[in-house]
């Protein structure tokens, strides 16, 4: 008996929904469109916090569904935003030179003008010469797909030596935290071709667009909030089918999923470079609406807050994903943001900005020992009232097991 | 035939300073007295060596005075006098031969001398003879030490003049080696130099090289017709190769004139902007000049009509290469001394190259026992026990800080190491304990969760850290004694705290084994590694066993964070900086084994320096390339360099 997808599955209609009403609400109270309550400003971290939930989606698929705890999907995530953002500075810097060498004598040729771009761009470190993994930043096509492909490549490179080898459970944790660092640490240095520490900058400011960043800022909260919808759609779809079971199989017993015949390397390798692929396009996302990246979002230190995200919303649930990251990123931005009040003991005063890390790391070892569900196990509480539903089945298995009639007494 | 003339040379100038004790310094000034009172650079050179070898003993404190602007002339007869001032304008006269001097004499009446830089760099030259024999042992080193920062020719013959009166014995080396290092490059007979040369030529010092290379610089030049006979060619370049690229070739014709000058595209452009003519450059609208051929085709329009000089074609370039011979020429002229030269160099760099890899083997020995040091900690808990303890690093910091703390209440260096190393110890181990009782223990069968639980307390040890000792670095401050470095020659050297850590990592190494091997805890913990259920039948408690071990491998974490503050600056995200290469250590090695974390540390300690000795000045491509390496190791030895077999491996 086939039932629908969403049947099957009604917390993704929910999901969708409650989703839509939030960008309804955010736009109708914005300052681009409608009554201005929230600040654009605001809109920009509301924006930005989607983009983290669909990294969270994606962290959840290869943690929580597969059991590969990667310390290197925030790698991905900002390899997503290098890409895009290398477009963004070039075309932006190349319309600035345009613009200031028309005003010569003499006509630019093309190669004068990638010159000077060059020259901008590369100015802060020492260098006028556009690296090769330049080549293709004056075409958005081209950057567009490498946003899913540069990810997705390096998490198929990574994730074929890794699983191909049986690097597993905390090794491979490990081992992709190396790959991080090692990332961060090369693109750290000047002469790896994307401005050393300095990072990309000045990527809020959209080419061949003179809308005001009230609206730009929507357009892009659209973007996120369209992308998560679409994101946590294929993840729904992804482990609601075999394929889902399959991968829940490798993370309960990985040995017995290779033993019924399964090609567990294969099934790890599609979830892992699938899951890059959208970090990227979350990456992408994000970064245009924060404005500057540098080497600094990728060090390791930020894929273990994703796992945290999740962890606290509540893995093996993609709903859990979402809320996990929302909630510890907002609550995040509060406390450091200075806006929570600061409490007074007395003897001393505690002041959230130094000691939200702190309640932070600690409730993170509170959930991990007491609540391994999560805040997505809150929801547990709430569906174990209802009577199971199981149409006329037995409830247990032997015959002597209570009837769905029965239970319902 | 050298000692000859030393000899003879030292025996005129004992037989002037016998002659000199009655002698009075003031007539040979006199003699001179014109070109002392002018006191001028190009002039005064005969004044300074009258009075340098006048013999007289005056001459050195009469130099001294004159550098210091000490030095006055009588104005009514030009008698020269060490003044010092007494009243608003008045001056105490000293006489220079020791006889009565003058009380407040108007400064009207005295003439000061002021030597100029030049001038007194003269009379700096003039003393170092004096000071080259003089009686203290430290004037004479510091005499020899100006010498080897500035040589000159001048300085060669005091020198080797003082060389037969040294009585110290070090100072006599010294000498000796200076006056050869001298003879390289100033010596007037060549095969004086050439014997020099050699004689240096296994000497490992920077100062040989210093004085050898100078001899090997060339000028790159360009004749039309043949090689010049009188110059020593090195080498004789063909543009286009390597070591002369034709642009360059082009270049230096054009700089000596022998070729007209390439149009740059910048030039190109202001002669093209400079002839507008009615919105058209030689024919062509301005709006069309957007691309290489129109501006080209332009310009040639301007040449035709003889606005610009033609451009420089690459025929044109070709014929004047051509027509030129390029070469290298020694700036020194005799061809025996640069072959030496060259001959030397490449004996002296053979041996620093030796000495560069056995420098960079000490160098490498360090690293590794840094990373065994804060790795060894991790051997236990995560190698033994496999728990993954992501707050290792937070254990080595709060040993740091510890040491921090214990520096601020005992001032003695060396009594607070001594002190914080068990303390640090015990705090770590009371840390560690503590972390175990209460997280670890619920979560021994779910290692992942242990990775995220102990990343938890990390991250809130490391806010801790910076919420009470700020964000700014402490230092940690090592004994006098472990400063300086154990220098072996120019090229080899090692600090005292590196071979003092290179000591603690193997003094730890022997711990570690001696309680694994021959304690009764050792022998608890390998039991509950193994099998903990069949251990806690045999009676021993596996609950107070993990407790233990954990505490011990915290400990060690905190010992070792005393010995990294030594060297690295503490704040609270040093163990950021190990976290990551002590796991890879750990992997590396292979997990359970502390023979196989000692190889995982040398490995990628040597790894590490080895890259890092290919491009010197990017250690963080050293770092990237390092663990990019490893990744691709474990696909290799996915267990480890030592692996562990059979039932201890798990599984």
């Amino acid at each position: 008996m086939q039932r629908s997808f969403i049947a099957r599955n009604p917390s993704v209609l929910l999901f969708l929904a409650l989703l839509a009403l939030f960008t309804l609400v955010v736009t109708v109270l914005s300052e681009g469109f409608g009554v201005g309550v929230i600040s654009t400003s605001f809109v920009k971290t509301l924006g930005k916090t989607l983009c983290l939930c669909l990294v969270a989606v994606a962290m959840d698929l290869v943690w929580g569904f597969t059991g590969i705890l990667s310390l290197g999907h925030f790698a991905f995530f900002g390899i997503g935003g290098y890409m895009i953002g290398m477009w963004l500075m070039y075309e932006r810097t190349r319309l600035i030179v345009v613009q200031s060498l028309s005003q010569a004598e003499i006509p630019p040729t093309p190669t004068e003008v990638v010159d000077a771009i060059g020259n901008q761009i590369f100015g802060v470190v020492g260098s006028s010469e556009f690296p090769w993994i330049w080549g293709f930043a004056d075409s958005l096509f081209l950057q567009l797909i490498l946003v899913v492909l540069v990810p997705g490549l390096l998490a198929l490179v990574f994730g074929w030596l890794a699983f191909r080898s049986r690097v597993a459970g905390v090794y491979l944790s490990i081992l992709t935290q190396a790959m991080t660092l090692a990332l961060a640490l090369y693109l750290f240095q000047n002469d790896s071709g994307l401005r050393g520490n300095n990072g990309l900058s000045g990527l809020q400011n959209l080419p061949n667009v003179s809308a005001p960043q009230s609206v730009v800022s929507l357009w892009f909260f659209w973007g996120s909030a369209f992308a998560l919808a679409i994101g946590y759609l294929l993840a729904a779809w992804l482990v609601s089918g075999k394929f889902g079971s399959v991968i829940r199989g490798i993370r309960d017993n990985e040995a017995r999923v290779r033993f019924l015949g399964y090609s567990v390397e294969i099934y790890k390798l599609m979830i892992f470079t699938l899951t890059a692929m959208i970090a990227g396009i979350a990456g992408a996302l994000y970064y245009p609406q924060a404005g500057i990246i540098n080497p600094a979002e990728i060090a390791p230190i930020a894929s273990i807050y994703l796992a945290v995200w999740v962890a606290i919303g509540g893995r093996g649930r993609l709903y859990g994903a979402v809320i996990g990251a929302a909630f510890v990123s907002l609550l995040s931005t509060w406390f450091t943001g200075g806006q929570a009040p600061d409490i007074q003991l007395g003897f001393y005063t505690i002041k959230w900005v130094d000691w939200w890390l702190v309640l932070l790391g600690l409730s993170f070892v509170g959930v991990t020992l007491f609540a391994p569900k999560g805040m997505g196990g809150l929801v547990d509480l709430w569906t174990a009232r209802r009577t199971p539903n199981r149409h006329g089945a037995d409830l247990g298995p032997d015959a002597g097991s209570l009837r769905e009639a029965e239970a319902k007494q | 035939m050298i000692r000859l003339f030393l000899a003879g040379l030292a025996f005129v100038l004992s037989c002037m300073i016998a002659s000199a004790q009655t002698a009075t310094l003031q007539p040979v000034l006199q003699e001179h007295g014109a070109l002392i009172a002018k006191s001028s650079r190009k002039t005064i050179a005969p004044a300074i060596d009258a009075i340098a070898t006048s013999g007289v003993p005056q001459a050195q404190v009469f130099l001294e005075q004159w550098a210091g602007k000490n030095i006055w002339m009588r104005k009514s007869d030009g008698v020269f006098f060490i003044g010092e001032k007494v009243g608003a304008k008045t001056y105490a006269l000293t006489d220079i031969d020791g006889d009565a001097g003058f009380d407040g004499v108007s400064k009207s009446d005295l003439k000061q001398l002021k030597p100029n830089s030049g001038v007194r760099a003269m009379i700096q030259t003039a003393l170092v003879q004096f000071q080259l024999s003089d009686p203290d042992p430290l004037k004479r080193q510091d005499a020899l030490t100006s010498i080897a920062r500035d040589p000159e020719a001048g300085l060669l013959a005091p020198l080797r003049a003082s060389i037969e009166g040294e009585t110290d014995d070090i100072l006599l080396t010294q000498k000796q080696r200076l006056e050869r290092l001298l003879s390289i490059g100033y010596d007037p007979d060549t095969a004086e130099r050439v014997a020099a040369i050699k004689d240096m030529s296994g000497d490992l010092g920077v100062d040989v090289r210093a004085a050898v290379n100078p001899l090997l610089r060339t000028t790159r030049e360009v004749t039309g017709t043949e090689l010049p006979q009188d110059r020593n060619i090195a080498s004789i370049l063909t543009p286009g190769s390597e070591s002369l690229t034709e642009t360059a070739a082009y270049e230096l014709l054009v700089a000596k004139d022998l070729a007209p000058p390439l149009t740059t595209p910048d030039t190109l452009r202001a002669a093209l902007a400079a002839n507008i003519d009615q919105g058209r450059v030689g024919g062509i609208p301005v709006a069309q000049l957007d691309s290489d051929e129109k501006r080209g085709a332009a310009y040639a329009a301007l040449a035709q009509a003889g606005l610009v000089s033609p451009l420089v074609t690459e025929a044109d370039i070709k014929t004047a290469l051509s027509k030129h011979i390029f070469f290298d020429a020694y700036n020194e002229p005799s061809s025996d001394v640069t072959d030496t030269a060259k001959e030397a160099l490449k004996t002296i760099e053979a041996k620093v190259a030796a000495n560069q890899v056995l420098d960079l083997t000490l160098d490498a020995l360090s690293l590794a026992s840094i990373y065994f040091l804060a790795a060894i900690g991790l051997a236990i808990t995560f190698g033994v026990m496999g728990v993954i303890n992501m707050a290792h690093g937070e254990f080595i910091m709060m040993g740091a800080y510890t040491g921090y703390v214990v520096q601020q209440i005992i001032l003695d260096n060396t009594v607070s190491i001594i002190v914080a190393i068990p303390l640090a110890f015990a705090v770590t181990f009371a840390a560690g304990v503590a972390m175990e009782r209460l997280v670890i223990r619920w979560l021994y069968s779910r290692p992942l969760e242990t990775l995220l639980a102990t990343f938890g307390i990390s991250i809130a040890l490391q806010q801790l850290a910076k919420n009470i000792f700020g964000t700014q670095a402490r230092p940690l401050t090592a004994p006098g004694w472990l400063d300086g470095a154990w220098v072996i020659n120019d090229v080899v050297s090692i600090s005292y705290i590196r071979i003092a850590i290179f000591v603690l990592a193997f003094v730890f190494l022997a711990i570690f084994l001696f309680i694994m091997k021959r304690t009764r805890l050792g022998l608890e913990t390998r039991a509950v590694t193994q099998n903990p259920r069949m251990a806690a039948s045999m009676g021993i408690n596996p609950g107070r066993v993990n407790m233990l071990t954990f505490g011990l491998g915290s400990g060690i974490a905190g010992v070792a964070g005393v010995a990294i503050g030594l060297f690295a600056k503490v704040t609270s995200e040093l163990g950021n900086d190990y976290i990551v290469q002590s796991f890879m250590t750990v992997v590396v090695g292979g997990v359970g084994n502390i023979w196989g974390t000692l190889a995982g540390a040398a490995m990628i300690g040597f790894l590490q320096k080895g890259i890092e000795w290919f491009n010197p000045s990017n250690t963080l491509a050293a770092q990237t390339f390092m663990i990019v390496f490893i990744i691709i190791f474990i696909q290799f030895r996915p267990r480890g360099i030592i692996a562990l077999k059979g039932r201890a491996a798990g599984d």
